[in-house]
């Protein structure tokens, strides 16, 4: 492996772990914070992604990023809506919008499964002519995947101390006590969802015109490596500020890129992610439930043991 | 200040499992008047508070509150002038967040998005240094990490520290050992007295109920069977309580939490 070649690693997987971790800090937003689990992500990461590049196609590739969190944000409407004022149980409205944003996602496409960006002008190649001939030349789409995550978790450490942050955090808590504090959960809800699936769209957008391809399955098993990420996060920053925990949350997302490259150099086929994700949220949720069982289970054979010896 | 007219609310109407909670509620609330509420089990006390707070819609009667009727107002609505404690003190916190958190999301004020200042920080602490419970000192603790009497007592500071209409507490020393319990009741009258509120109380201890406040209110099958106040009420002891309540309702006051002493 030549110098060279660790370079170009360590470039992509900084990169493509910045980018993820967009959808990491919409789950810390969702999943952390209001404690509601979205399984729209997928479809959203999607629709992010189908959005941006057929704006971006169009030749506006600025205007794809609002687009495309525009899209995140009546998507995570609609989950919310569904969830508050439907009756619909939380995880069953995230599948039922993650099953019609599949139809959504390839209509947006004008009825194909991927836009290829090959030829189109993105953001990523707009920076590239600024940073062209300075020393930081080739690293433009390290640069904007790091920009945006910076904004994001700026933006988003600030959103958690107004108000209407602290509301959505109680919302997750505990809810009863939100009415109390007259502020209507329904309320903290919609904004919350709304402003996790943006970021969600956000991630979408920019992986699609980094990878320079939106393909209706990009976003399939995001919910699931992006949960793997966020308790990798959680478990270098457990507790803390509330700005801390969000940077906890990036972190995880590239140390989980920076594992699965290093997989991959050691022949695991790529194919295996996210079995090796979904491996990994099951230990990192069930971990405190048998670190509190475990001394139970060990007494029980304990006692049964000296039963035996009598 | 609060007048309940006719107020009734069934439960589960038309099963077998039909609950007449409130059966023509009449009660009229003065500015200032700290009333103590006792009764048997499903006597309907909470209910009356349900009713006040906005848990629920009566099928009948109306809810007045200085002057608007507030029958059909959500309680999220309420709650900015309407203060409610419960028995259990993890009902009225965010476990996971901070005192301090807590305490920034009741006093409420400014917009959705405002951050903060320093100075409305500092005036919680001082408010929380006057609970006399040491909290002070902890105001970066999540307050998961607090005990039952020192979370209940932040629950009230929360609740009043933008001084309600309406105070409502809910047996909220019930669950508490009692030197929390009477440490809670002690910060309750003088958050009462200081800030002047008019307030309802359901307890259980029979004592308490006669020497805090100056009105009772006794309850039974959803109806107020005794309200007194005045010198009428000064000459009452427990026993009195007791017998009128025997008088009115034919039957033994029934209460699984009853304290007599």
């Amino acid at each position: 492996m030549t110098i060279q070649n660790i370079l170009t690693t360590v470039q992509s997987v900084t990169e493509l772990g910045l980018i993820g971790s967009l959808t990491v800090l919409a789950l810390f937003l969702s999943y952390s914070m209001l404690n509601v689990c979205d399984l729209s992500t997928d479809g959203c990461f999607t629709l992010g992604a189908a959005v941006g590049a057929a704006v971006a196609f169009s030749g506006h590739p600025w205007l794809s990023i609002p687009a495309a969190m525009a899209a995140g944000v009546c998507s995570g409407f609609i989950t919310a809506f569904l969830q508050t004022r439907m009756g619909i149980n939380s995880l069953l409205a995230g599948i039922i919008v993650n099953t019609g944003l599949y139809s959504v996602n390839i209509a947006v496409m004008s009825g194909k499964s991927l836009i290829n960006l090959n030829a189109a002008e993105t953001v990523f190649t707009k920076l590239k002519r600024v940073f062209d001939g300075t020393f930081l030349a080739g690293w433009h789409r390290v640069a904007v995947a790091l920009a945006a995550v910076v904004i994001v978790v700026l933006l988003l450490t600030l959103f958690l101390k107004t108000r209407l942050g602290l509301a959505i955090r109680a919302t997750g808590d505990n809810p009863e006590m939100v009415r109390y504090s007259s502020v209507n959960p329904v309320f903290t809800v919609t904004v919350g969802l709304c402003a996790a699936n943006a970021v969600t769209a956000l991630s979408g957008c920019l992986m699609a015109q980094s990878q320079k391809l939106a393909d209706i399955n990009m976003g399939q098993g995001m919910v699931t490596v992006a949960l793997a990420s966020l308790l990798i996060g959680g478990t270098l920053f457990r507790r803390g500020a509330i700005g801390l925990r969000a940077v906890g949350a990036v972190v995880g997302a590239i140390v989980f890129r920076a594992v699965y490259a290093l997989a991959l150099r050691l022949e695991m086929p790529a194919y295996m992610l996210k079995l090796v994700s979904a491996v990994i949220v099951i230990i990192a949720i069930s971990a405190p439930y048998f670190r509190k069982k475990l001394p139970e289970f060990f007494k029980r054979t304990g006692r049964r043991k000296e039963g035996g010896d009598a | 200040m609060l007048e309940l007219i006719n107020v009734s609310k069934t439960f589960n109407a038309g099963t077998v499992n039909e609950k007449k909670a409130l059966s023509d509620i009449n009660l009229s609330v003065k500015d200032g008047d700290f009333i103590t509420i006792i009764g048997s089990n499903g006597a309907g006390k909470s209910t009356l508070f349900g009713a006040v707070s906005g848990a629920f819609i009566p099928d009948t009667g109306r809810i007045v509150l200085d002057g608007n009727d507030i029958t059909r107002t959500p309680d999220y609505k309420r709650a900015s002038y309407i203060g409610r404690l419960f028995q259990d003190p993890k009902t009225g916190t965010a476990p996971s967040m901070t005192v301090e958190e807590n305490l920034l999301l009741a006093a409420g004020g400014g917009r959705y998005l405002s951050l903060p200042k320093k100075a409305a920080r500092e005036r919680l602490r001082q408010r929380v240094a006057s609970l006399g419970l040491g909290l002070e000192d902890r105001m970066k603790t999540p307050v998961g990490l607090l005990s039952g009497g020192q979370r209940q007592a932040l629950t009230l500071l929360m609740a009043t520290v933008n001084p309600p209409k309406l105070l409502l507490l809910d047996e909220h020393t019930a669950a508490l050992d009692p030197a929390a319990a009477e440490k809670i009741l002690e910060v309750t009258e003088r958050t009462v007295k200081e800030e002047g509120l008019t307030c309802l109380m359901i307890t259980h201890n029979m004592s308490s109920a006669l020497a805090l406040g100056n009105r009772t209110v006794m309850m039974r099958d959803g109806r107020i069977i005794l309200d007194t106040e005045g010198e009428e009420r000064a000459g009452l002891s427990v026993a009195d309580l007791l017998s009128r309540f025997r008088e009115a309702s034919g039957e033994e006051l029934d209460n699984d939490r009853m304290l007599l002493s």
